[in-house]
């Protein structure tokens, strides 16, 4: 069963997402190809130098220093054209969210999303994905040649590998002025990195409001940990986008992690289930944070948190 | 400029997910649906666009039950203009975005929009998103994961979201389809007497003969997972419940 993985890299440096895709990769079967776009030869080098797979697909071009969603796609596109590889693997990130359902129209193959589980079955994938923020599970039947979009987590990574032949590709990509890269963003910490805080307390939607926060904040307070939110929290503007965990927020491990009102969708999931200890505290007992969480609660945080912070004073 | 901004109603997930007996579908007979949370951003993010550069927002949604309301919503928020696209969904029929996208597709085909501005997700992506599937079905550029949005001279310049909270900024030539993930700032509050205002307008049709995809949804089956497999759940009044969390801090040296 031949493969196309897709790499993600980021300042010379392969995604951890992508040595689990090679992982998976390999244990569907092989060959393996993996697709690098890079603005020179030398930085696609640099790359393949980390990966464990048959062959790299190169492709060199000035618009692909940086990752760019219509670039990227075309050579995707081109990859899979050449290559025709049976399944192509991509990590469900925003490049992935991007470049999937493009490339499943261009090759007129059939996609399936947000996958934590894979096997082969004959001359077809039987895929498990997790849908509506987590609360149900889809198993679907890939036929081939298709595509999936996998979880980062879904597979132990192997860490780097030692390198593969490069094949370098040529691809007409679109011109600039279709798409262009224009500044690169980093991250916006205003003095606080979760990344290091040993103790977190995160409240998600269910908090209500910013002028709610007290709550959480006492507790946080009493337990010397630093307040965090999930993506709604700080979409509404109740917290700072440097608090927000999950994917497009931090991923931290801390020692403790006490949720508030987090459902847990796989995006928070994504940031958090690595920590030491988990404590969750929801209204629906079909929230998926209890499938991560070591302790608990179906619960009224608001009738709860008081009762706890007054406890440890 | 003309901004379409496609809203959805989608299940709300505070509530129980129940299944069809076959596991095809969650059945949908007495479930709450609500605005798909990041097209409320998208619709923010549009009306936000319009009192910035004076463009006309259309808000468009597939013909269901509370679309017309959704819509009149979206109209007292300030867009100028909601449209159904007529369109049967029964059960059985899949609402996938790879399923709808051609059906969406042929309505901006119709309003030949400069922008589309369109949720980054729904719950429901089973098969992909349905931004990057517009934008392959009508050969716009697009990007996804958006948190900002800026309009120049034929050209959208967005911020797109990566993990880690990094982020870059790209120009997009226009006509565009952007996924958003968050508005320039937090989706306004309406009055109830402005819903009330509108309550007699009509939302009208597209004429538009709407034909779906195909997607998968024939193999596959939903089920509802183990949750609580990891978790111990400390359960009792409020009081038992904080003084049992106190117990596990203070045994593993937090308290």
């Amino acid at each position: 069963m031949s493969i196309l993985v897709q790499v993600e890299h980021f300042g010379g440096k392969a995604s951890e997402s992508v040595h689990e895709l090679l992982a998976m990769a390999k244990s569907l079967g092989g060959p393996v190809d993996a697709l690098v776009c890079a603005g020179t030869a030398e930085a696609v080098a640099t790359i393949a130098a980390q990966l464990d797979a048959d062959t790299v697909v190169g492709v060199a071009d000035a618009r692909l220093a940086e990752y760019l969603p219509s670039a990227y796609l075309a050579a995707l596109n081109a990859a899979i054209a050449a290559r025709t590889p049976d399944v192509v693997l991509i990590s469900y990130s925003t490049a992935g969210i991007d470049l999937a359902a493009g490339a499943a129209v261009y090759s007129g193959r059939e996609l399936v999303g947000y996958v934590s589980e894979i096997a082969r079955t004959g001359n077809s994938l039987s895929v498990v994905s997790q849908i509506f923020g987590g609360k149900l599970m889809a198993k679907s039947n890939l036929p081939l040649p298709g595509i999936a979009v996998i979880m980062p987590g879904a597979f132990n990574a192997e860490g780097p590998g030692s390198g593969a032949a490069i094949e370098m590709l040529d691809v007409d990509l679109p011109a600039a002025e279709i798409m262009s890269h224009v500044e690169v963003l980093e991250p916006e910490s205003s003095g606080i990195d979760l990344t290091k805080a040993e103790r977190i307390v995160c409240v998600g939607r269910a908090i209500g409001g910013a002028n709610k926060l007290d709550v959480a904040e006492a507790l946080a307070g009493k337990l010397g940990a630093e307040i965090a939110g999930s993506r709604p929290v700080i979409d509404a503007g109740w917290l700072p986008k440097a608090r927000q965990i999950g994917k497009s927020g931090n991923k931290v491990k801390p020692k403790l992690y006490l949720t508030a009102g987090v459902s847990g969708a796989p995006e928070h999931l994504e940031g958090m289930q690595e920590s030491d200890l988990i404590i969750a505290l929801n209204l629906d007992e079909q929230a998926p944070i209890f499938s991560k969480a070591h302790y608990g609660a179906v619960c009224d945080m608001f009738d709860v948190l008081p009762l706890l912070t007054e406890k440890l004073s | 400029m003309k901004i379409v901004v496609i809203l959805r109603l989608e299940p709300v997930l505070t509530e129980e997910l129940e299944l069809t007996d076959d596991g095809s579908d969650i059945d949908r007979e007495w479930i709450g649906l609500d605005l798909n949370q990041f097209d409320d951003q998208a619709l923010e993010q549009a009306v936000l666009l319009k009192e910035r550069s004076g463009a006309s927002v259309v808000a468009l949604a597939i013909d269901s039950e509370g679309s017309e309301r959704m819509l009149k919503a979206a109209l007292a928020r300030g867009a100028d203009e909601g449209l159904v696209i007529p369109m049967q969904l029964e059960h059985g029929n899949s609402r996938s975005s790879r399923a709808l996208a051609p059906v969406y597709a042929s309505a901006l085909a119709e309003l030949q929009p400069d922008l589309v501005l369109v949720g980054v997700l729904s719950n429901s992506d089973l098969y992909g998103e349905l931004a990057p599937y517009l934008a392959a079905h009508i050969n716009f550029p697009q990007a996804s994961a958006v948190s900002e949005v800026l309009v120049g001279d034929g050209k959208v310049t967005v911020r797109q979201e990566y993990a880690g909270g990094r982020a870059a900024l790209l120009d997009l030539k226009l006509p565009a389809v952007v996924g958003l993930q968050t508005a320039d700032q937090p989706p306004r509050y309406v009055a109830g007497s402005k819903l009330r205002d509108l309550l007699n307008t009509e939302i009208p049709k597209l004429e538009l003969e709407a034909v779906p995809g195909a997607d998968l949804a024939e193999a596959t089956t939903l089920k509802v997972p183990e949750l609580s497999g990891n978790a111990e759940m400390l359960e009792g009044s409020s009081e038992d419940i904080a003084a049992a969390i106190h117990a596990v801090l203070q045994e593993k040296g937090f308290a």
